[in-house]
């Protein structure tokens, strides 16, 4: 039945790699997305976190993601799957979630039939167009996960800054150039604005050496009752530019460095899931990627600096609200 | 078949048919004139008299992308709007409609902003009509009610699955208080039946994807498919309309003759003004004259063929919008109709009159006005105006 696995059942899972290998793949090979593609190792290994009774209804906003897997007439997902629009992903798995609720209550499926709802939106649908729909989905409490694959731009379409993009990042609606350092504002917090509805669980995660904490969180979130926020950076190896084999090292040096920690917010208590032992400098996180290759131009020393100052400050807020 | 006798307005008697459907799942946001229907469904869930699931979603968009996913889902969904709430939702219009979901949308008309306005008129339907839904217009509530019951077979029909809007006249249709009468809720369950798709989300063991990604290879078809279904919707419009008339007495088509069948002059009308049309032709046919009123009931599919036969004889046409299209030469209805007119090779005289814009008044004395000035037409007496405007302030 629907969420028997409370929290603490779901910390006893095993989670080691070994075994949640073993899970059968939902997003199956033969997909168009990119070779080094972070957003489809993220999606696998959230869907490896349901379990194997149990069904879904996979979402999707408009992104690399969705023109890449259901390319009529193939499909690369397991289970059922909708794709709506660019905005609305949130509202849209809201009403499929809400017609299981409907049909469950009127006898009209199965029983001992259990589905899961969870959808995917890039930053662009999730942070700036789908903000609205998301917004909305997770303050009405349905029983969903919103799992955004965060890659710092607007992707699909050519890498665009989104609200998720990082400050100074050279894209191509923020040149970097003679008059421009690249996009110049702050990314937005989404992680803690979800948070902030108050919703039973939103977590951050990335691509970790062992996966541990994304299969983990991916489990909570799925099988915590209500809303759910996981927001899981996922690089892009065309838009950040970086040498594709490099995936793994340059989600270590994003959690290293603290530009993206890993943390919880679980029925309201905030917690570290990862403290560095030594925080290492933010141009370790910022040297191997090209959209960042103007900060390290003689002169731009002051851009490097400030970077780190809004790093320290957020990294500083973040260890005050999981310490109350 | 018993029926009730009651007094009650537009608003009021959708909101008793969804009582009676008991949909599964509707969400909806509040819009001027159409909220009174959430407002009133969610009442009756309060009061357990039936047991919907309510979305009280944050804006007609996601009204229509909830309904979107409930439908997919395997879910009898319908939701109500008004004016920008339509044109909020207008992309997902078109994805219920290409997605080939069976929603019912109440339309309760109001005029679109600019300027802000909350009285009805035609604009907000009308700029929707290449969404792919087929639309009904009722002139009363009695109207208003009967064709929310009848759509749901028609779009849940294997030979449809299309959405349907249902359209009624805002505060006009909406607020006012008339009689009507109302069918028993069993008789009405079983005419409407229960939802029971061919593949949905939720069937266990049988995934399904819906919303691919097509590319030019495949997306064409999928598109003429859509259209081939419009128009097969014809012939379940009008079989649905039979079964409802041995249950309710009371008869349907694509559009009411009311006194056409040796008439001179046509007005060619949609939704409540088609009411005031039909008292000035009491009037003037007391007087002599033969006018008649031919009032369009189902816009989409446009019956073209059908108005054709129904309007060949008559010597000039009085086609009403009250929407303007913004094309420098006519509004909508005074576009297609003279197209399939033209097509069928009826050649006739026609003014395309435009009325009732963000709810101004439209009269028995301005009909009469718009027969004069059609005899003179007919006659060779004065140039037919092709787009002209009715009851506009004269200072």
């Amino acid at each position: 039945m629907s969420n028997v696995n409370t929290t603490a059942t779901i910390e006893k899972e095993d989670f080691s790699l070994r075994t949640m290998l073993q899970r059968p793949e939902r997003l199956t090979p033969g997909h168009r997305m990119c070779a080094g593609c972070g957003a489809t190792i993220g999606v696998r290994a959230v869907l490896r976190a349901l379990h194997e009774g149990d069904r879904a209804v996979i979402g999707n906003a408009t992104g690399c993601l969705e023109v890449s897997s259901y390319m009529y007439p193939y499909t690369a997902w397991e289970d059922s799957y909708i794709h709506n629009a660019f905005e609305n992903a949130g509202a849209t798995l809201s009403g499929v979630e809400t017609a299981y609720k409907a049909l469950r209550k009127r006898g009209r499926l199965p029983e001992k039939e259990n589905f899961k709802f969870i959808t995917f939106g890039g930053d662009g649908g999730t942070y700036d167009i789908g903000f609205q729909s998301l917004s909305g989905a997770m303050e009405r409490g349905h029983d969903m996960v919103y799992v955004c694959y965060d890659n710092g731009a607007y992707m699909n379409t050519g890498i665009q800054r989104s609200s998720a993009t990082p400050m100074f990042a050279d894209t191509t609606t923020t040149p970097a150039g003679k008059c421009s350092d690249g996009k110049i504002q702050y990314r937005k917090d989404l992680t803690a604005i979800i948070a902030e509805h108050h919703v039973p669980y939103a977590a951050q995660t990335t691509l970790t050496k062992d996966f541990k904490d994304l299969h983990r969180k991916a489990a909570k979130a799925i099988y915590t009752e209500g809303p759910a926020f996981l927001n899981m950076m996922t690089p892009c190896p065309r838009g950040w530019r970086y040498e594709t084999s490099q995936i793994m090292e340059i989600c270590r040096l994003a959690v290293e460095t603290c530009y993206w920690p890993l943390f919880e917010v679980d029925h309201g208590k905030w917690s570290l899931s990862y403290e560095p032992k030594n925080k290492l400098p933010i141009e370790d996180f910022l040297r191997p990627q090209g959209r960042f290759k103007h900060l390290f131009k003689p002169g731009n020393e002051h851009l490097l600096a400030l970077f780190q100052e809004e790093v320290d400050r957020r990294w500083e807020d973040l260890q005050y609200l999981c310490a109350r | 078949m018993k029926s009730i006798r009651e007094r009650m307005s537009g608003n009021e008697a959708v909101a008793y048919a969804i009582r009676q459907v008991n949909p599964d799942v509707m969400p909806a946001f509040p819009i001027t004139p159409s909220t009174e229907i959430p407002q009133m469904v969610s009442t009756y869930i309060a009061n357990g008299e039936i047991d919907t699931e309510f979305i009280p979603v944050e804006s007609e968009h996601s009204a229509m992308s909830a309904a979107i996913g409930s439908e997919a889902a395997g879910a009898r969904t319908m939701t109500a709007t008004s004016s920008a709430g339509l044109a909020l939702m207008w992309e997902e219009l078109l994805l219920a409609a290409s997605n080939r979901l069976p929603l019912v949308l109440t339309l309760v008309n109001r005029t679109l902003s600019g300027p802000i306005n909350i009285n009805c008129d035609h604009s907000d339907g009308m700029g929707t009509r290449d969404t792919g839904w087929i639309q009904i217009y009722a002139e009363n509530n009695q109207e208003a009610y009967d064709n929310y019951i009848q759509a749901f077979p028609i779009a849940e029909d294997p030979r449809v699955h299309l959405p349907v809007m249902v359209c009624q006249d805002g505060f006009i249709t909406s607020h006012a208080v008339e009689n009507i009468e109302l069918l028993e809720d069993d008789p009405v369950r079983e005419f409407v039946g229960t939802y029971q798709p061919e593949e949905f989300l939720l069937n266990p063991g049988k995934p399904v994807a819906v919303g691919p990604y097509s590319v030019s290879n495949y997306a064409m078809e999928a598109k003429k498919a859509q259209e081939d279904a419009m128009e097969q919707a014809g012939e379940v419009i009008l079989e649905v309309a039979e079964r409802f008339e041995k249950m309710s007495g009371r008869r349907y088509g694509f559009f009411e003759e009311y006194r056409t069948e040796d008439a001179d002059y046509i007005m060619l009308i949609m939704g409540s003004a088609a009411g005031t049309a039909k008292a000035a032709v009491d009037e003037l046919r007391e007087e002599g004259w033969k006018v008649g009123v031919l009032k369009l009931r189902v816009f989409r599919p446009f019956p073209a063929k059908q108005l054709t036969e129904a309007l060949r004889g008559c010597r000039a046409l009085a086609i009403m919008d009250r929407c303007e299209s913004y094309n420098g030469c006519c509004g909508p209805l005074g576009m297609e109709v003279p197209a399939a007119l033209y097509r069928n090779k009826v050649m006739l005289e026609s003014v395309n009159y435009i009325y009732g814009l963000a709810g101004r008044d439209f009269t028995v004395d301005h009909v009469k006005d718009i027969f004069a000035e059609l005899r003179e037409v007919a006659d060779g007496r004065m140039q037919a105006p092709q787009h002209k405007y009715i009851n506009l302030r004269s200072e």
